[in-house]
């Protein structure tokens, strides 16, 4: 029986350090992995648990990232609770496996810590893995601190193991900003964390030798297409576990999270869409904003990136005059992704307001405050003229002459 | 908000400094941030690392700060890194050095005009005495405690001593004389 630990009722822990606490309370069968900074400490923290008996359960070191990702398949199927951790470059390498673990419906969860993707090696966070995820079929949960980033953890193994989901599950936090940046984290108890998971409910487990089952089989034109139908389903419809669960935690923590949060956007003119710790330090620029210019600014942020809560983002950015959606990878050759899905969702509503693209903070590049006025004000200053005044594809905090792309065609 | 920015070259403990004054910063019930800036940098590159104390949650993830305080815990970066980068005109300066802060400031010309915000003491020589390596961190906590006036000494030395409970007591021990020769030598 693993040993408990003593826990103060506030802590002073880095994203990392708290993504591993919560993993060593889920009490995890199998933890497959091979660390890569900045997620390295995650599994680092994790195999000292191991070690010093706090966790009963495996920790397997594998060759490479693929192995780890598989051994988890393997241990998953088998139907055991599993887990572990990854950024960048190792994020890649674990591609192909990811679209195996969702497609087998094995809830899964994977701690990404957010990094730029080589080439040039970078070693700092953007958020280029986990847009190289967004297909894959995972649930993808996206904290801006440390405390979320424990939270949503403990979240992440209740809505992938629900039995209306059973689909794996990533956590992301931003490299550096948030994995070692240490903050006030108030943990849950070892029982109170375990109790709120839950016990581990195998599904056509493969080591229940009494029901054969088979796993990853081949389906060609016959199947294979309503099997990814079925599958494309149970994600775009796991957001009602997904509400259930944050529900749940805030009835046990007073802590609420939503699949889009929304700030000050009551009566806000002009909003910021982003991901990852950057919404924090926005919000901070339009509580300024607020106080010393008098502009009514907002910031909009999907908590949950997969499934895409479409229609919560229609409801929350209705009455908006201008949005600037802010990108952290380089979309190479295209608009930003989120700015395209946030662009889709209002597209299909009647009030359409005007959206610009900001790529930002790419390899780890500053995003300060100042930054996040300025874009702000150049919402501030579309909303008055009812156009777009700039090029529609902006890039933020880049030196060297002014990049941007495209002009609108909807002047009066 | 407080904002401090320590320089140091990886290896010489600002992390942990900065990591283990949030943790005693947290313990009198404020709102912390601890964070650095090294990515792959090696044993020796300099490095930054930077504390955000307040009474509200704090939000701001920039790297981007105006410092209260400049803690600066290798000799050599005094000169060499540019430790009055984004200076206020409240900054204040704790810089470990084995020299007496005047002949300091009269080779720091960025420093000339700030001498009555700068305060010297020598955290290599008190670590090596008291830890028996030249780990400054330790010592630089005790300077700041005196210069900030933000704790009583006894109070910091207690927090001090649950943050390192996981360590021998013969190291916990010389962290207390380090951090305590350093309040009582910071000039």
């Amino acid at each position: 029986m693993a040993d408990k630990m003593e826990l103060n009722e506030v802590e002073v822990w880095d994203g990392n350090y708290a993504a591993a606490q919560a993993l060593r309370q889920a009490q995890i069968d199998v933890v497959a992995a091979y660390p890569i900074t900045p997620s390295t400490p995650i599994v680092e923290t994790y195999g000292a648990f191991v070690a010093n008996g706090y966790i009963d359960g495996e920790y397997v070191m594998v060759e490479s990232e693929h192995g780890a990702m598989s051994t988890c398949v393997g241990a998953a199927a088998s139907g055991g609770r599993v887990a572990t951790a990854t950024s960048s470059q190792g994020f890649m390498l674990m591609v192909e496996v990811l679209y195996q673990a969702s497609g087998m419906r094995l809830p899964i969860i994977l701690n990404v810590v957010n990094r730029a993707i080589a080439s040039p090696l970078n070693v700092r966070g953007d958020h280029g893995d986990m847009y190289a995820g967004r297909d894959s079929g995972w649930v993808q949960l996206d904290a801006f601190n440390a405390q979320e980033a424990y939270d949503l953890n403990l979240c992440a193994f209740k809505i992938a193991e629900d039995v209306n989901v059973r689909l794996p599950a990533m956590v992301h936090q931003d490299g550096f900003l948030t994995s070692h940046t240490a903050q006030n984290v108030s943990p849950l108890s070892d029982d109170e964390a375990y109790e709120f998971i839950g016990d581990y409910k195998a599904i056509d487990e493969m080591l229940d030798f009494s029901k054969a089952v088979t796993y990853g089989a081949q389906t060609e034109e016959d199947w294979h297409y309503e099997h990814k139908a079925k599958q494309h389903r149970a994600l775009m419809d796991s957001y009602v576990v997904i509400d259930r669960v944050f529900a749940e935690f805030k009835e046990k923590t007073g802590r609420e999270y939503k699949r889009v949060e929304s700030y000050m956007m009551e009566d806000a003119e002009v909003a910021i869409v982003a991901l990852g710790s950057t919404v924090e330090t926005a919000i901070q620029a339009a509580e300024e904003l607020r106080e010393n210019e008098g502009l009514k600014a907002g910031v909009v942020a999907p908590r949950c990136f997969r499934p895409f809560p479409f229609e919560d983002i229609q409801e929350v950015l209705k009455d908006v005059k201008a949005v600037a959606v802010l990108d952290r990878s380089c979309p190479m050759g295209a608009m930003g992704a989120l700015f395209n899905e946030v662009s889709a969702s209002m597209y299909t509503t009647t009030s359409r307001p005007i959206i610009t693209n900001f790529i930002y903070g790419l390899g780890g590049r500053d995003f300060s405050l100042e930054d996040a006025k300025h874009i702000f004000r150049e919402q501030k200053g579309h909303a008055d003229v009812g156009y777009i005044t700039t090029q529609i594809q902006q890039f933020s905090g880049l030196r060297g002459p002014k990049l941007g792309f495209f002009e609108s065609k909807r002047s009066k | 908000m407080i904002e401090i920015r320590w320089h140091s070259r990886a290896g010489q403990g600002a992390v942990t400094g900065a990591k283990g004054l949030g943790d005693v910063v947290s313990r009198t019930g404020k709102q912390v941030q601890a964070f650095a800036l090294y990515g792959s940098a090696k044993r020796g590159a300099a490095m930054r690392a930077y504390n955000r104390i307040d009474d509200k949650p704090i939000i701001n993830h920039a790297k981007f700060m105006l410092p209260d305080y400049v803690l600066v815990i290798d000799p050599a970066l005094a000169f060499s890194d540019n430790i009055t980068e984004n200076d206020k005109p409240e900054t204040q300066y704790i810089i470990t050095t084995h020299l007496d802060k005047k002949e300091l400031i009269a080779q720091i010309p960025e420093l000339q005009d700030k001498s009555e915000r700068v305060y010297v003491v020598d955290c290599m020589q008190i670590s090596l005495d008291t830890i028996g390596r030249a780990i400054p961190n330790a010592p630089m906590l005790g300077a700041f405690v005196k210069v900030s006036k933000m704790f009583e000494l006894e109070d910091f030395l207690e927090s001090m001593k649950r943050v390192l409970a996981k360590f021998p007591q013969k190291i916990i021990d010389a962290n207390m004389s380090a951090i305590t020769r350093a309040y009582n030598e910071v000039k």
